[in-house]
């Protein structure tokens, strides 16, 4: 291939890359740096209700954007992180967040791995206590008077050889 | 005792297993509505077929009726317009929400493929969209006669579809009457 045909191609497969990168990137100002902030926590941690597996800061769906301006529009006129992710889940149900709020529904995934943790533990304690248990008892009854006596004289008997 | 406590293994197999199975025939594209038994969200916007006049949520009650989200870049929106059509026929009130389109468009498509709404609210923005929780056209809500959503379809309105419709529908008439 010629060179500058190599470099046309090499240029305008660069430029189709930064087009596809910069799709999903507004330009949104901000204030002062923490609303920016804010902004970046809250849209990654709310799920696009269209694309189940992408959070409306990565998502190319017009309704991500759609719901990126929402969030910069609520932050913009003083909205706090609660009151935005209220907005969102009154219209879009407990779906949408990422980060799921604590109450009855949700306990069993805030709390279940701890239980299951807990049960694993106790297991492992009753489980080893038994083991230590049946070990001591084994070490018990050892050697009768009888059998002792017998070990005594095979022992001598190896002295002597 | 003993004998019993080695069951326990089997009986976590058999829950888990099931909850498994049964995710197996669940869509996870299908969400439950946030909106559902809630008054529609207020809304200020303007009739796609007379851009002057402005339509609020009163407009829509009255008696139960669809609520269609539409627009004329959903090619499932074009799929079941037809049905949407012999519908209106039948005396079924659809109210259209013309959702992130252009009018002109819209307007030149309800001239080509027949207009099944009784009024269509022009949401350019995609607000009124939002409110509701839209998140992908089309959508149809069931309504009841004071404007309360009763139901929600994700996806084309289709004669198995309206059959869940008719059913919910008929409820409503049947509670009013």
């Amino acid at each position: 291939m010629r060179p500058w045909l190599h470099s046309f191609f090499l240029g305008s497969a660069l430029l189709l890359a930064a087009a596809t990168a910069q799709a999903a990137i507004e330009a949104y100002e901000f204030d002062d740096e923490a609303t920016e902030e804010r902004f970046q926590q809250l849209t990654e941690e709310l799920r696009c209700p269209k694309c189940q597996n992408n959070n409306i800061a990565d998502s190319n769906s017009p309704i991500a954007s759609d719901l990126r301006r929402e969030v910069y529009r609520m932050l913009n006129q003083g909205a706090s992180d609660d009151e935005v992710v209220d907005f969102m889940v009154t219209r879009y149900g407990e779906f949408v967040l990422y980060r799921p709020r604590v109450s009855e529904m949700t306990w069993i995934l805030w709390y279940g791995p701890f239980v299951l943790l807990g049960i694993g533990a106790v297991v492992v304690l009753l489980i080893s206590r038994r083991r230590r248990r049946s070990d001591t008892a084994d070490a018990k009854p050892g050697l009768d008077a009888a059998e002792r006596e017998r070990l005594n004289q095979l022992l001598e008997q190896d002295k002597k050889r | 005792m003993r004998r019993i406590l080695l069951f326990v293994p089997l009986l976590i197999f058999i829950g888990l297993g099931y909850f498994l199975w049964r995710g197996l025939s669940i869509d996870p594209t299908e969400l439950p509505s946030a909106r559902l038994n809630q008054p529609f969200p207020q809304f200020q916007l303007a009739s796609l077929t007379e851009p002057e006049r402005m339509m609020t949520e009163a407009d829509l009650k009255g008696r139960p009726a669809l609520v269609n989200v539409w627009a004329t870049w959903c090619p499932t929106c074009k799929e079941e317009h037809t049905f949407l059509n012999q519908l209106a026929q039948q005396g079924v009130t659809i109210y259209g929400i013309n959702y992130k389109d252009e009018p002109l468009k819209a307007r030149e498509w309800l001239k080509r493929y027949l207009d099944p709404y009784a009024e269509v609210v022009l949401d350019q923005e995609g607000s009124l969209g939002i409110d509701l929780g839209v998140y992908g056209a089309p959508e149809t809500y069931v309504i009841d006669a004071q404007g309360v959503i009763r139901y929600r379809h994700v996806g084309a309105v289709d004669a198995t579809v309206w059959k869940q419709l008719k059913q919910v529908m008929d409820q409503l008439a049947g509670g009013d009457a």
